[in-house]
């Protein structure tokens, strides 16, 4: 569904994306793992062309995103930021509609798909709301809502949860994974931590310094980490699963 | 009192007209300046400095840079649209430094998560931008607004009607509950948009944006009152103006004319005096007062101005940019001459009496320096002060006295010249540069030094006429017979000045001692 082929960005002389090379089936979950700065939202802005590559290729469904107009591209792909970036000056039904909107929907298609994706993330009475009067968690639903308005077969998720306090995230993380399915959805989530991407995954991608260092399913990552790096990290995540037992 | 108010809201009305139009100009250009430039720091930077230059030209000077400019350019340099461009020059600041400022600080996750969503360019601008940063660009506007009105009192020396003709003629002739009408009347416009932007502005932070029509309709009946209905229901109860506006336009004789009158006393009681002259002979009048020096004779030239009181001394250096000092009647002989063949204008030849530059002392100094003439100033000015107005230290007629009588005052300070005559009286300088016509000399008891070596040039008052009218009978035989002599001016300008008697009254005192024309 979704191949990155030897991608590679350059800010400045240095290397934020490396010659990394992913291929995403239909229907997979993968979790881009890494620390600040390691290059993981660069490489998955690639996806939706909010990053244009240095060089490589990244196609979907076997086209190149670059023979795409590049507006018709984003409105097929669902994103997900951190700052869910709602729009603070319309409520959230405006706002789950906007991709819709600008696809030119009915006013009928229109309302009937935000009730329904508002029921879908449990905001099912909210439409009426504005962003600043919702928690935190349902802004963020919100944001997941309008990310899947317009049917995306694909959905990119920056760091979705990472703003929000540990039993909301989970919560979230739960839904994330029930959407996914029952939408058959391929996702990209980018993440820093290892629970949350144990937990969600398909595959999990651990970029460091700008390289793709092993891509694997969470069992093989455990059982046979590709580096010391690698290594390291799941240990540390084992380390503290311990801690917590020990207790 | 009520002459007074009534008076107001046509001024009024011709005033929002001008400054709301240009705060449209003004919006029209910076906005999509701001828009275009707002992604590129070193443009918007450039675009926001230049507008900043702009700001820190003084209003009067940049309105009356606009005449030289527009003229130069062929556009009309007189009236609404000098003021307009000024005008519009001075919105441009704070709409185009709110706007970049407003849509800088728009949440840059907002942009970025519209344009992840595919948005084009052009409308993460329309549907994201600039939503989020209205309130502030709302206030930009609204800033803009009071500073266009506040600027726009400021038009009347170029020729436009606004509420700074009240302020213009009540400062100059001390008609301070004119000046006062005039401020508050500009005060409460100012105020009012102020309110109502201010509003409009909150609405568009609050949550209820669709609220936002109701400043917006607030705005357009507050305009179409002032504008539309306010002047109208005045002049519906006023026969006399009906008449005026109403008065056919013959092609042959001249039934109607624009007098022009500068910003002085003596401007307005002459402007005056030949109304009720022209009116005499049937003829009705309307006067375009407090025009800039500059101005007047470009207005005179250009039609807009059929019939005014000038100088030769300042056609002589100022229109014909003569340096030399010749005698007195070859100085008026030669004006009339150069007027009709350049401009078509004709000079009804002198008016009977000068308004010349004097120097006048206080009483006191005059006697304790023994002073009577110019002469006597060679010793003397070095223990004295002088108050000047504005130009006067940078004219040649300044020049002149300095070279001619070796006079070195030890201290000159420049006042407006309508507090100039107190100054002196009240002893902060002991002489100042007056008009030798002007009435405030007799009533703050200043003595004039006599200028035995003739180094002041002359300044004889004369009639000028425009093109249009030069050579209608009636006009000239209502205006050409005119002669007043300097004691009689001086009164005249007395009776405003010092007695607070209306301009048009001081005109009728006037015409009541002069010899009345014979005309068919």
């Amino acid at each position: 569904m979704i191949e990155l082929e030897g991608v590679s960005k350059r800010y400045g002389g240095v290397y934020a994306v490396k010659n990394v090379s992913i291929s995403i089936a239909k229907g997979q979950f993968v979790a881009v793992l890494g620390e600040s700065g390691s290059g993981k939202t660069t490489l998955v802005k690639m996806i939706n062309r909010l990053v244009e590559p240095d060089a490589g290729v990244v196609r979907i469904a076997g086209k190149d995103v670059r023979d795409e107009d590049v507006v018709a591209l984003r409105r097929r792909i669902g994103y997900v930021i951190q700052h869910m970036g709602l729009l603070p000056h319309l409520t959230v039904m405006e706002n789950v509609a906007t991709v819709p909107r600008l696809l030119g929907w009915t006013e009928a298609a229109i309302r009937a798909r935000v009730a329904e994706l508002l029921a879908l993330v449990g905001l099912a009475n909210f439409g009426d709301r504005f962003p600043d009067q919702l928690s935190g968690g349902q802004r963020q639903r919100v944001g997941v809502a309008r990310a899947l308005a317009a049917k995306p077969e694909i959905l990119i998720l920056d760091e979705p949860l990472g703003a929000l306090d540990p039993v909301t995230r989970l919560d979230l993380q739960r839904e994330l994974k029930r959407i996914h399915k029952e939408l058959g959805l391929t996702s990209v989530m980018v993440t820093h931590d290892m629970v949350e991407a144990f937990t969600l995954a398909d595959r999990i991608a651990v970029m460091y310094r700008g390289e793709l260092r092993q891509l694997a399913s969470p069992h093989d990552l455990i059982a046979t980490p590709s580096d010391d790096y690698v290594a390291k990290l799941v240990g540390l995540a084992l380390q503290q699963a311990e801690v917590m037992r020990a207790l | 009192m009520t002459e007074l108010l009534r008076g107001i809201p046509p001024l009024l009305a011709a005033h929002l007209e001008l400054a709301l139009v240009a705060l449209i100009l003004g919006a029209a250009i910076s906005l999509p300046v701001a828009i275009l430039v707002s992604r590129r720091p070193h443009l918007a930077e450039i675009a926001i400095a230049a507008t900043s230059i702009v700001q820190t030209v003084p209003g009067l000077a940049l309105l009356a840079l606009m005449v030289p400019i527009l003229s130069s350019i062929g556009a009309p340099p007189f009236g609404f649209w000098p003021a307009l461009v000024a005008l519009a020059l001075y919105a441009l600041l704070p709409i185009l430094r709110n706007t970049v400022t407003g849509l800088r600080g728009v949440d840059a996750a907002a942009v970025e998560a519209a344009t992840g969503m595919g948005m084009s360019p052009w409308q993460v601008m329309r549907l994201v931008q600039l939503p989020l940063a209205a309130p502030v660009i709302a206030a930009g506007v609204r800033t803009a607004a009071v500073w266009t009105v506040g600027a726009a009192t400021l038009a009347t020396p170029v020729g436009q009607a606004c509420l700074g003709n009240y302020i213009f003629t009540g400062l100059q002739t001390r008609n301070f509950a004119m000046l006062l009408a005039g401020v508050m009347a500009s005060a409460a416009l100012a105020l009012t948009l102020d309110a109502i932007l201010a509003a409009f502005e909150a609405a568009l932070a609050s949550r209820h944006r669709g609220r936002a029509w109701i400043p917006v309709a607030a705005l357009v009946v507050f305009v179409a009152v002032v504008v539309g209905v306010l002047p109208r229901a005045i002049t519906a109860g006023d026969p006399i103006a009906v008449q005026a506006s109403a008065a056919p336009v013959e092609r042959d004789a001249v039934t109607h004319v624009r007098i022009g009158a500068k910003t002085f006393t003596e401007q307005y009681v002459l402007a005056e005096l030949i109304r009720a002259r022209l009116a005499a002979s049937g003829i009705t009048a309307e006067l375009a007062q407090s025009l800039g020096s500059n101005v007047i004779f470009d207005a005179l030239v250009r039609g807009n101005v059929d019939v005014y009181v000038d100088y030769t001394g300042t056609l002589w250096t100022n229109v014909m940019h003569r340096a030399t000092n010749p005698p007195r009647w070859q100085v008026l002989a030669e004006i009339e001459g150069w007027l009709a063949h350049e401009h078509g204008v004709r000079s009804l030849g002198s008016l009977g009496f000068e308004n010349t530059y004097a120097i006048a002392v206080r009483r006191q100094a005059a006697e304790q320096y023994g002073l009577s003439s110019l002469a006597d100033l060679a010793h003397a000015s070095q223990h004295m002060s002088l108050g000047a107005d504005y130009e006067f230290l940078g004219r040649a007629e300044w020049a002149a006295v300095q070279r001619v009588y070796g006079v070195q005052f030890a201290r000159s300070t420049t006042f407006d010249p309508a507090l100039l005559y107190d100054a002196a009286s009240r002893g902060e300088v002991d002489a100042i540069s007056a008009f030798s016509s002007d009435g405030r000399i007799a009533a703050n008891d200043l003595v004039v030094l006599a200028d035995p070596r003739g180094a002041l040039p002359p300044y004889d008052a004369t009639i000028l006429l425009g093109a249009r009218v030069a050579n209608d009978a009636r006009v000239v035989c209502a205006l050409a017979p005119l002669h007043v002599s300097v004691e009689l001016m001086r009164q005249a300008n007395a009776m405003v000045d010092r007695d607070k008697v209306s301009a048009s009254d001081a005109a009728a005192w006037l015409l009541a001692r002069i010899d009345a024309p014979r005309c068919p």
